[in-house]
């Protein structure tokens, strides 16, 4: 109860600290709608083929993108500034548990991702038309909440094996913008492709795949257990990992 | 003239004596309490290099505990074993009767920690980060309380990244003073302070042991160990190498008076009998003339009167005679200077 109490106080504190950074405030949240805007303008043509329309594909991708964005890269990365600024230390030091600390940050990013989705999806119906998804809230629930959790815990993972802050962007894209081109975020990948392939192997596919189907029901097909079995699975295997990766020592 | 080597091991012993503790016990703690930090024996090793070799430490409640030493003397090692920091090889070590090592919370709400480099948010106001670890606590300090004490009231409002390299210092005391902590850690407290910021923070450290709090000091500065600590303890290569008060500690490493004086031009070479007491760093450069010679002595009242005779007798006055006895200053550089010789310590 009285770890509830500090937990929300704390999320109220990085919040607060979040917004005064306007550099990490801008990635987190124009990025996804710049995208938006860009890929609806490049892609009109390639994805009307396919029986639905650019902005239909974009907004669950781009929703897909925002929470990616949120969870994984921005926890990865800020979680790894306050390790080298001694922040991590100081808490471990104080009587304030370091678990409830990074579920504070975890919190953050979840809610800042849930933000942009709504802010998306806003975006997508007022200036695209694209239906709202209010048929399959409870689907589009399951699925962000389970993308959420898979992508922090995989953002704390890799924040465990940045070796400092000033490599931490750089780490985090290399291991994410690959996977965000092959896995039907950025672009639209033939699904019989090679490169879908090699995407189904990461979570980062079956979470766009698993957002078109709460989005775009009638030409996307069902949501499948298959694609949320992914998600959890990885969820698993990036907690293991940043329960061993894991340090409050700064790495300069 | 100089303690030998032999001797100096001796004394780190003498400290858990409870008869001396009480007797250094600053006035204001009882003698019957447990005392705040017992470490026995503490071991702790990086790879293949001994960091801390065998620590024994006692530190009463309500005194000022200053842990001296060079760079890589252990002192930071064994601060942040005993802050729950680090894990140890071996030994015993107690703050407050609790292994720190156990992380247990209700420890942790009785310390105060202020480390060497900050970690605090940048984009928070000062009164936010200070608010904001005030909540971690069961019996936090007041907000106000806290800024006036580290006299940032003014500041309250600032963005912590906004603040000059004193003001974010003595935010780190205000961050480790949060809590009311009965034991508050001071790693370096005020490295790169001006000299009104030191007498500042070394006036909120005096006020602490007034309320009867315990504070374990690590400093660079002999002024600074000098003014705040009630006993301390010079730290070499992993070991404790002297430990008593200020006062002990130069009287048990050398109780010898300082005379500094310098040769005229011209003046004859100084006597044998009086040569033997030239001591330390000057025994090399006394043949340089016109240098200034470095002389001991367990007389002074009788050395004084052949040095001078001497002179008079030799028909010249001596240029810059001065008579002193050794600092804190003097006693460490002795202490680890000596360390430092390829014999290093005997144990």
């Amino acid at each position: 109860m009285r770890d509830l109490r500090l937990l929300i106080r704390q999320v109220r504190y990085e919040n607060r600290s979040f917004w005064r950074n306007p550099a990490a405030a801008f990635f987190t949240f124009a990025f996804p709608l710049i995208f938006m805007v860009i890929f609806n303008v490049i892609f009109a043509a390639q994805v009307s083929g396919s029986g639905r329309t650019a902005a239909e594909f974009f907004t669950p991708a781009i929703v897909a993108f925002s929470i990616v964005n949120a969870c994984y890269t921005n926890l990865a990365i800020s979680v790894s500034i306050v390790r080298d600024d001694g922040i991590l230390k100081r808490i471990h030091g104080s009587p304030l548990p370091t678990s409830v600390y990074l579920l504070s940050r975890i919190c953050l990013s979840v809610l800042l991702g849930l933000v942009l989705v709504v802010i998306v999806t806003a975006f997508g119906y007022l200036v695209y038309q694209v239906p709202l998804p209010i048929g399959q809230l409870p689907g589009l629930l399951v699925v962000l909440l389970l993308g959420s959790a898979c992508f922090c815990s995989l953002g704390l993972a890799v924040s465990g094996l940045i070796p400092n802050a000033e490599a931490a962007p750089a780490v985090v894209n290399a291991t994410i913008l690959p996977l965000l081109f092959i896995s039907d975020v950025f672009i639209p990948i033939d699904k019989s492709s090679f490169l879908a392939t090699i995407a189904s192997v990461f979570p980062v596919r079956h979470f766009s795949i698993a957002l078109q189907a709460v989005y775009l029901p009638a030409s996307s097909g069902p949501l499948s257990l298959t694609d949320l079995a992914f998600l959890v699975g990885w969820a698993a295997i990036g907690l293991g990992l940043a329960l061993r990766t894991f340090t409050w020592e700064p790495r300069k | 003239m100089f303690v030998s080597l032999a001797s100096m091991t001796a004394v780190p012993t003498s400290s858990p004596d409870p008869i001396a503790s009480a007797v250094t016990g600053a006035g204001s703690a009882g003698s019957k309490r447990e005392p705040a930090i017992v470490v026995r024996g503490l071991r702790k090793s990086y790879a293949d290099v001994e960091a801390v070799a065998g620590v024994d430490l006692t530190v009463e409640e309500g005194e000022v505990f200053a842990l001296l030493g060079p760079n890589g003397a252990g002192k930071t090692t064994t601060v942040e074993i005993l802050e729950g920091y680090r894990s140890r090889d071996g030994g015993d070590v107690g703050v407050f009767g609790v292994d720190p090592a156990r992380g247990e919370r209700a420890m942790k709400e009785r310390i105060g920690i202020v480390l060497q480099s900050s970690g605090v948010e940048p984009y928070l106001t000062v009164a936010e980060v200070v608010d904001m670890c005030r909540g971690y606590y069961p019996h936090p300090r007041s907000l106000d309380e806290l800024l006036q004490l580290v006299d940032l009231t003014e500041q309250g409002r600032v963005r912590v990244g906004k603040l000059s390299g004193g003001q974010r210092r003595r935010l780190d005391l205000a961050v480790g003073l949060a809590g009311d902590p009965d034991l508050l850690f001071l790693d370096e407290p005020t490295t790169g302070f001006d000299p009104g910021a030191r007498r500042q923070a070394w006036e909120v450290v005096r006020n602490l042991t007034r309320l009867g709090k315990t504070v374990l000091l690590t400093t660079h500065f002999m002024d600074e160990a000098q003014y705040l600590a009630d006993r301390l303890a010079v730290m070499v290569a992993g070991r404790i190498v002297a430990e008593g008060t200020p006062e002990e500690v130069i009287a048990r490493r050398s109780a010898a008076t300082i005379v500094r004086l310098r040769l005229p031009q011209g003046a004859p070479a100084l006597p044998s009998e009086l040569r033997a007491a030239v001591a330390g760093a000057a025994r090399d450069g006394d043949a340089a003339s016109g240098g200034v010679i470095e002389l001991r002595t367990d007389e002074p009242t009788a050395f004084l009167n052949r040095v001078t005779g001497w002179a008079l007798a030799s028909g010249f006055a001596f240029e810059d005679l001065t008579v002193t006895r050794p600092s804190l200053e003097d006693t460490y550089l002795a202490l680890t200077g000596e360390a430092d010789a390829p014999s290093g310590p005997a144990t």
